[in-house]
């Protein structure tokens, strides 16, 4: 699966974007952010505000408690500031 | 109702006049056109720039549904939304809004629905580069998302309302 990482989150990480491979029991958008979060003190810094964290699962917007199911891109990013 | 619905998402600036124009060029039905442009303010001449970072692909989508989502609820003839990304000063333009139709409260309230969404809702992230040489990123603000939250629960049932007084 591709992960992209957009604004501050992409700045703490320190990637654009990467190929992950969570253990299987790593079912929703949360849990994977978990287990990134544990990856590195980079990711645990992007991962700090996990409420406010926002993600998106084929380029829709989605819950932390949705499935990933067969996915094949998430983005990880903070609430957005256009407009 | 099938309103003409132009979305793009450009690193250059846009021509608002014009793309008013396209959507009344030729029409004579269309009584209301709202526009409305967002523009880099200065903020008392502390910045120097607006770094504008959007996901590509996302961006656009969010942006059309949520046009979508404006002709579903109002009778509008036309909707453009151009919204730009990359570096931005103050005084330029960043997003342009432009609803057309037959009266002018359907205009005026889809343009404010469609900013209310585009700004809690599509995929883009401000960062401020001072002048002083520093810079970070925007904060989501609690009254957008308010704004945004008001439209899920009074749209419908005023514009409703409405059609049946008309």
């Amino acid at each position: 699966m591709r992960a992209l990482y957009f604004a501050w989150v992409r700045e703490r990480i320190g990637k654009t974007e990467e190929e992950l491979a969570p253990p299987e029991d790593v079912k929703t958008v949360g849990e994977l952010m978990g287990w990134l979060s544990s990856q590195g003190e980079n990711y645990a810094a992007a991962f700090a505000q996990i409420k406010t964290m926002r993600a998106a699962l084929d380029r829709t917007h989605v819950k932390h408690d949705a499935l990933i199911g067969s996915a094949r891109e998430i983005a990880f990013f903070p609430p957005m500031t256009g407009g | 109702m099938s309103a003409r619905i132009l979305v793009r998402v450009q690193k250059e600036i846009f021509d608002a006049a014009a793309e008013a124009a396209n959507l009344t060029d030729g029409r004579t039905d269309i009584g209301a056109l709202v526009t409305f442009m967002g523009l880099c303010r200065d903020e008392g001449g502390a910045l120097a720039a607006l770094e504008i970072e959007h996901y590509p692909g996302m961006a656009e989508e969010e942006i059309r549904r949520v046009a979508r989502e404006a002709a579903a609820r109002w009778p509008l003839e036309g909707i453009a939304a151009i919204h730009r990304f990359g570096l931005i000063r103050p005084g330029e333009s960043i997003v342009l809004v432009v609803t057309a139709s037959g009266h002018r409260d359907e205009a005026f309230a889809a343009a404010s629905f469609l900013m209310d969404y585009l700004k809690t809702e599509a995929p883009f992230w401000k960062k401020k580069h001072l002048v002083s040489g520093t810079g970070d990123w925007v904060a989501a603000k609690a009254e957008d998302e308010a704004a945004a939250r008001k439209w899920r629960s009074s749209s419908r049932s005023r514009s409703s309302e409405r059609d049946s007084a008309a």
